[in-house]
């Protein structure tokens, strides 16, 4: 069984002063049999980290550590690791048995050894029909399957999964996310699972790691990544639609939006250039407005089927409100009032768009 | 195209039938002729349909029991030494090409874009350009009339190694990356998923290269000096004596049609995976 442990890993293309460097220092440890999700949009570096876990990229700095041995010169083969690709990267030429039975007749197991666990891989998968047949003639979620009995049959300590549902439709795609869940519960195998949908990564992990530019923005469980983003960006990336945020400046007073001052009904966690964050479900709409209600110019409507979707600005920035389909709706041109409790408003620091927690203690309690 | 106008059908047909006409009468007629006697033959007008000296001219061009104006050596063993030239020929070019194409490709190593370039020059230099020092190295090495002789000269192939290059460049990366979690060494995925993989282009150099080996003509007439090692290309030529001799028409006709028949039935044979080439694409 295995933990997996990242410490400090940077990777760089190329030398000198022309390296382009796509990660910078990444720190994660990946316990034994959880399942965590690397989430981030293209080019964050997500694919380049897990590959790097494989042993098919060079670290440039930094260690790997897999069930508690450092990896970083080994092999891919050497490191108990079994990977799914995105485009499953089966054999062509041999068979849905041959290709899961490669990897096993390399490492020499036995021939009814080999059979035992290929056939116990294929009624996990529901591919026993299929084990005669060559790659082409399979659908893609049946291809999709044999590329993970191919990672099961070995055993692995770790499995990694480079966005391998990518290529399935929409459906299929939900489907297998709930048989890769009830795979990862029968089997509690440690998993690394990169993928840029959020959907996906909220549904399967465990534990989610957000990344943003080859740096983590946070590391946490779905829950914790949802209602307490460490950063602007991830509040920004997971969610959808994506949380609100306004820029302002917050003083003892109220909250400064550009050419509009938002009352709060609780005092800003400090004063100075804030980011204020809230989800477009945790806002209300009220018709009339008052003192202490945020004025929104109504300027879209969206309706989609369970939920209704209203576009509008507040001062000069946008702002999203999703309503039930059933509650009463605003118009488009019209200016409507928002309320939003303060327990779900999110502050982030302007600067470096790290959360804000609390009002710091030193100022109240000097000693 | 669907066209259904009659005249066109006609037209059509009438076309290709000239074309097999006049590629294919010529071959009846040295068919024909070799299965008649020596002085049938002669006759004007020559005969147009097949005569009863079938068994016996082809047993005489084989064994080499009867003799003509030229050269009367058997061409059983003539084929032989053809054989075996164009099978080493082939399967060595196409050994050699996977292998280089393999290294190319697959591995990073110091001067790699210079030893692409050095053999795709060598594209331009066939054997024909470079015949004379081609001999000249044969024969200081004690290669004449020898198969390595006949056979290691046309063995190097940039053309193969291209191909086999290009092919190798549309195999995805993540397969190369499959294999080496499965733990497949290098060598291993080469035997395992390339070669397999390249089976379709394989043989269809196979028959490109065969029917090259078997028809070469100048470099083995340089290179061999003695009747046992001449291919039987070469055979045919020394069959035929110069000026008013009397030939024996009918032997060098079934030794013709004889030359003829093992690139035909290659190419017969290899048909299939061909078409299998073309249908399946798998990648």
């Amino acid at each position: 069984m295995g933990a997996i442990s990242l410490r400090n890993i940077v990777k760089r293309y190329g030398i000198g002063p022309k390296a382009n460097q796509v990660i910078h220092g990444v720190d994660a440890e990946i316990g034994d049999g959880e399942f965590v999700v690397i989430v981030g949009p293209s080019g964050c570096g997500k694919s380049t980290l897990l590959r790097m876990v494989a042993g098919l990229e060079e670290i440039t700095s930094g260690e790997i550590t897999i069930a508690g041995k450092v990896v970083n010169d080994k092999e891919p083969s050497e490191r108990d690791i079994a990977m799914v690709f995105q485009n499953y990267a089966l054999y062509p030429h041999m068979t849905v048995f041959d290709n899961m039975a490669y990897g096993l007749r390399i490492a020499k197991v036995p021939v009814a050894e080999i059979r035992t666990r290929v056939d116990q891989a294929a009624k996990i998968l529901e591919l026993g029909a299929f084990l005669a047949r060559k790659p082409r003639e399979l659908s893609g979620g049946q291809r999709q399957r044999v590329a993970m009995g191919r990672a099961i049959v070995r055993k692995p300590a770790v499995f990694l999964f480079d966005e391998p549902l990518s290529n399935l439709d929409a459906k299929l795609r939900a489907q297998t996310r709930l048989e890769i869940q009830k795979l990862h519960g029968e089997l509690r195998t440690t998993s690394l699972f990169v993928t840029h949908d959020q959907v996906e990564a909220m549904t399967l992990a465990e534990r989610m790691i957000v990344m943003n530019a080859g740096r983590i923005e946070q590391i946490g469980t779905p829950d914790e990544v949802y209602h307490r983003p460490a950063t602007t960006f991830v509040a920004a990336f997971i969610g959808s639609p994506p949380m609100n945020l306004v820029r302002g400046r917050a003083s003892g007073a109220g909250f400064q939006a550009g050419g509009q001052l938002l009352p709060l009904a609780a005092p800003t966690p400090r004063d100075g250039e804030l980011v204020v964050g809230v989800r477009p479900e945790h806002v209300e709409l009220v018709d009339q407005l008052s003192a202490a209600t945020w004025p929104l110019r109504v300027q879209a409507l969206e309706m989609l089927g369970a939920e209704r979707l209203v576009y509008g600005t507040l001062g000069e920035t946008l702002f999203t409100v999703r309503l039930d389909a059933t509650a009463p709706h605003p118009k488009i041109g019209d200016v409507v009032g928002l309320r939003a409790a303060p327990e779900h408003l999110h502050w982030f620091d302007a600067a470096t768009s790290a959360r804000v927690t609390a009002r710091p203690l030193a100022t109240t309690a000097a000693p | 195209m669907v066209e259904r106008r009659p005249l066109l059908t006609f037209l059509t047909h009438a076309v290709l039938l000239v074309g097999v006409v006049i590629v294919a009468f010529p071959v009846y007629l040295t068919f024909v002729a070799s299965t008649h006697t020596a002085q049938d033959i002669v006759q004007a007008p020559m005969p147009i349909v097949p005569g009863d000296q079938f068994l016996h001219n082809y047993a005489a061009a084989l064994t080499g029991s009867e003799k003509g104006a030229g050269s009367g050596a058997p061409v059983g063993r003539m084929m032989w030494v053809s054989l075996v030239s164009a099978l080493v020929i082939s399967i060595g070019k196409i050994a050699i090409s996977l292998l280089s194409a393999f290294a190319i490709v697959y591995f990073r190593f110091p001067f790699r874009m210079f030893f692409f370039w050095a053999i795709f020059i060598t594209l331009m230099l066939p054997v024909e350009v470079r015949i004379f020092p081609t001999y000249k190295v044969i024969s200081d090495l004690h290669m004449l009339n020898s198969y390595a002789g006949l056979t290691v000269p046309l063995i190097a192939s940039a053309t193969a190694t291209f191909l086999f290059r290009q092919f190798f460049l549309t195999v995805p990366d993540e397969l190369v990356e499959a294999a080496r979690v499965d733990g497949a060494g290098p060598m291993r995925f080469f035997k395992d998923v390339l070669v397999p993989l390249s089976a379709t282009s394989i043989a269809a150099l196979f028959v490109i290269q065969f029917i090259y080996g078997w028809n070469q003509y100048l470099w083995p007439l340089l290179v061999t000096t003695e009747e046992s090692m001449y291919p039987v290309v070469i055979g045919i030529k020394r069959m035929i004596a110069g000026g008013d001799a009397q030939n024996a028409w009918n032997l060098v006709m079934a030794t013709a049609i004889l030359a003829m028949l093992p690139p035909a039935l290659v190419v017969v044979l290899m048909q299939k995976w061909f078409v299998k080439g073309l249908v399946d694409t798998e990648k």
